[in-house]
């Protein structure tokens, strides 16, 4: 489904290079994980996946279902099917949540040459995901995670993946900031999510989460690179040794 | 007249040479002739005056309007929706034949043209007098000019609930009109009223409104400035509010080469609450001034001034905003934003905020900020599938929010939304 080969990625205004050839390929149906030491790259590759300015492909290719990503504008990648959980996700103060989801579900289906939900349908549709993630009507209703907490604006992300049924899902580091029960709940609602046409790329520095969201693969990036791919041991690895050894390796 | 430096003097002159005062003036006549004498006291605005430091006076004062193209639109009018008593002003002229029967329970409408000369009128104490009082400590002589030569306007007495809105219309038909309207508004004790005005008017629009509120009384303005690219206006509306009064008031500006809108209230009863706000929009040639001044007179007032400005292409706003709390004006709640979006980097916004305090318990705050599209925001949006186009004008909008929210009524609110929604999308393509 996602296929990365060789991805180079500098800096546009700086001369610092950050993605120093990264090969990484997920299958349809999978859970893929990374992991990886603070600024060894892994934002920086959900971020040029989903088209942010301010970085520049020096070299590389990405591709989702044969698409180049890489020539799409992000709400051309969004209505291809990626989407991305984000680190941090953004506060936007005078729109409403509510109005967010509903534009951004409708332009999805417009791109997709579907026909747009009525307000009732939506309603209907939205109400029953909030549910689930615990998010009531009246966060719904607030502005898009203006005083949100931590963990609330982490479970709205997932809402909005919810919402969208993207394909290719990158959650990066959803379970930062979350209690144990809001992790419980943020995991189920990506397990529902889990079928054979849609696939995951979970970034997280907690073993925690994987044992939820079980990974078929787990990565190890380390300076702009995978050093390392295997099984879920892996990341058990990691919990109880940290990433020396791979740092070596690499 | 002879006291002031020659180029405004000669200025003036040949503004006043090129007006006629009414025939009949009527009970206005004692004010028109002081109104006039202020003209000439004062002499017009001109480009070193202080007050007029970030707008030039020179279209708005010279004796001729210059020529405005006139804007056709297929798109049905604002306020369309709104169940609303019309009365409908061609370049400054009234239309009787488009206009309904001002019947309205609980308000009377009045002419000014036919009611000036009846013998005895309710605003014969009103017409010129708020506007007379709103001349210190700043001038304002456009307002002036307009008390002497107005041609028409309306008289409106609320001594009830209106149950509809009254509704003022501005058509703009000739290229070269120069319209003089000036309404007063009088509500009794415990009187509400909405007052509705929408369209550019004339080519070049002068527009005072005295707004006189009694004890309890609520008086809701929504405008609408008319999208006429090449328009020119100056508009003064001044309020004098009692005890527990409510008066808001809401502009929304679109287009207009040249707008220069003042508002000078003055809350002289304790407990009362005055907002003013405004939204403007502006593409390339585009002049848009707010001025404002804001004084407290009486304790537990609270006031409250937010206004926005979309600008591109090299627009230009300007926000000149002041509270002003005379001493003991105690428990003042005084509050004042003044907030520029800069599509682009040809635009501007230039804006004086300024608080003037002789009592010591009060709360008042103001800022003032400039800036552009929030680019983490609108990558945020985009990454959900929101297009640049729209997710750039959800951002406006939200930034609009604000001043928006200051109209009470929501579907007056909606109306100004569609056209606020309508403006941007018709700069997309
Ligand atoms: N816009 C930027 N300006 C300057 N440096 C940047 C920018 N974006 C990324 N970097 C740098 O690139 C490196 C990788 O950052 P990135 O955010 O991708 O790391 P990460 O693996 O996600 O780290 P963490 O685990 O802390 O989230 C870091 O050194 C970071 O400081
Ligand atoms: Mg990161």
């Amino acid at each position: 489904m996602l296929e990365i080969k060789n991805l180079h990625v500098k800096l546009e205004e700086e001369d610092k290079q950050i993605l120093k050839g990264v090969d990484l390929t997920v299958e349809a149906g999978k859970v893929h994980a990374i992991m990886g030491p603070n600024g060894s790259g892994k934002s920086t590759l959900s971020y040029v996946l989903s088209g942010r300015d301010g970085y520049e492909v020096t070299e590389g290719a990405a591709t989702l279902d044969g698409t180049d990503l890489l020539e799409l504008e992000p709400e051309e990648r969004a209505a291809a099917g990626l989407f991305l959980a984000f680190q941090y996700p953004v506060e936007i103060p005078g729109v409403g949540n509510m109005t967010f989801l509903r534009t951004a579900v409708n332009a999805q289906r417009k791109a997709r040459g579907q026909d747009e939900l009525s307000a009732t349908e939506f309603l209907k549709v939205i109400r029953e995901k909030a549910k689930a993630l615990k998010i009531d009507a009246e966060m719904l209703k607030r502005p898009v995670n203006v005083g949100f907490s931590g963990g609330e604006k982490k479970r709205n992300e997932i809402l909005q993946m919810a919402m969208l049924e993207p394909k290719m899902c990158i959650l990066d580091e959803t379970d930062s900031g979350l209690d144990v029960d809001a992790m419980k709940l943020v995991a189920d609602g990506v397990n529902a999510l889990r079928d054979e046409g849609r696939a995951f790329l979970v970034i997280t520095h907690y073993q925690r989460l994987l044992d939820h969201i079980k990974p078929d693969v787990v990565h190890i990036m380390s300076d702009g690179r995978i050093v390392k791919t295997g099984g879920p041991e892996l990341a058990l690895e990691v919990e109880t040794n940290g990433y020396a050894d791979f740092l070596e390796e690499a | 007249m002879s006291a002031l430096p020659k180029a405004k003097l000669d200025a003036t002159q040949a503004r006043l040479a090129a007006l006629s005062a009414p025939e009949a003036p009527g009970w206005t006549g004692p004010a028109r002739n002081a109104a006039l004498e202020r003209v000439e006291t004062l002499g017009l605005p001109a480009p070193r005056d202080e007050y007029w430091r970030f707008t030039r006076p020179a279209s708005l004062v010279q004796a001729e309007a210059p020529a405005a193209e006139v804007y056709t639109s297929s798109d049905t009018p604002i306020f369309d929706g709104i169940d609303r008593v019309k009365l409908v002003f061609v370049d400054g002229v009234f239309d009787a034949g488009a206009s309904d029967d001002p019947a309205l329970a609980g308000v009377t409408i009045e002419r000014l043209q036919a009611a000036q000369t009846t013998d005895i009128h309710w605003a014969r104490d009103l017409y010129g007098t708020l506007e007379a009082r709103g001349q210190t400590p700043v001038a304002r002589p456009l307002a002036a000019l307009n008390t002497a030569f107005a041609t028409d306007g309306v008289l409106i007495h609320v001594t009830g609930r209106a149950e509809r809105p009254v509704s003022l219309i501005y058509l703009h038909e000739s290229e070269t009109s120069d319209a003089y309207l000036h309404h007063v508004v009088k509500l009794e004790a415990g009187a509400e009223m909405t007052l509705l005005e929408n369209g550019p008017g004339a080519a070049r629009m002068n527009m005072v409104m005295e707004v006189e509120l009694a004890d309890r009384a609520a008086f809701h303005h929504v405008r609408a400035q008319g999208r006429d690219h090449q328009r020119r206006a100056a508009t003064h509306v001044f309020a004098r509010l009692g005890s527990e009064s409510t008066f808001k008031s809401f502009t929304v500006t679109m287009n207009g080469v040249m707008t220069r809108n003042e508002c000078v209230l003055e809350l002289t009863g304790d407990n009362a609450t005055a907002h003013v706000a405004g939204a403007a929009l502006g593409d390339g040639d585009f002049h848009h001034d707010d001025t404002v001044f804001v004084t407290h007179d009486a304790v537990n007032c609270e006031s409250r001034q937010v206004f926005k400005k979309v600008l591109r292409n090299g627009a230009t706003g300007v926000f000149q905003g002041k509270i002003l709390v005379k001493p003991g004006a105690q428990k003042t709640d005084g509050y004042q934003i003044s907030q520029s979006l800069l599509l682009d980097g040809d635009s501007q916004f230039l804006a004086k905020p300024e608080l003037e305090i002789y009592a010591d318990d009060v709360a008042c705050s103001h800022g003032s900020t400039s800036g552009a599209i929030d680019e983490t925001g609108l990558f945020y949006l985009r990454s959900r599938g929101i297009p640049e186009g729209p997710a750039t004008d959800l951002l406006t909008l939200a930034f609009l929010a604000e001043a928006v929210q200051e109209i009470e009524d929501g579907a007056l609110q909606e109306e100004v939304l569609d056209r606020l929604r309508g403006w941007l999308e018709r700069r997309r393509h």
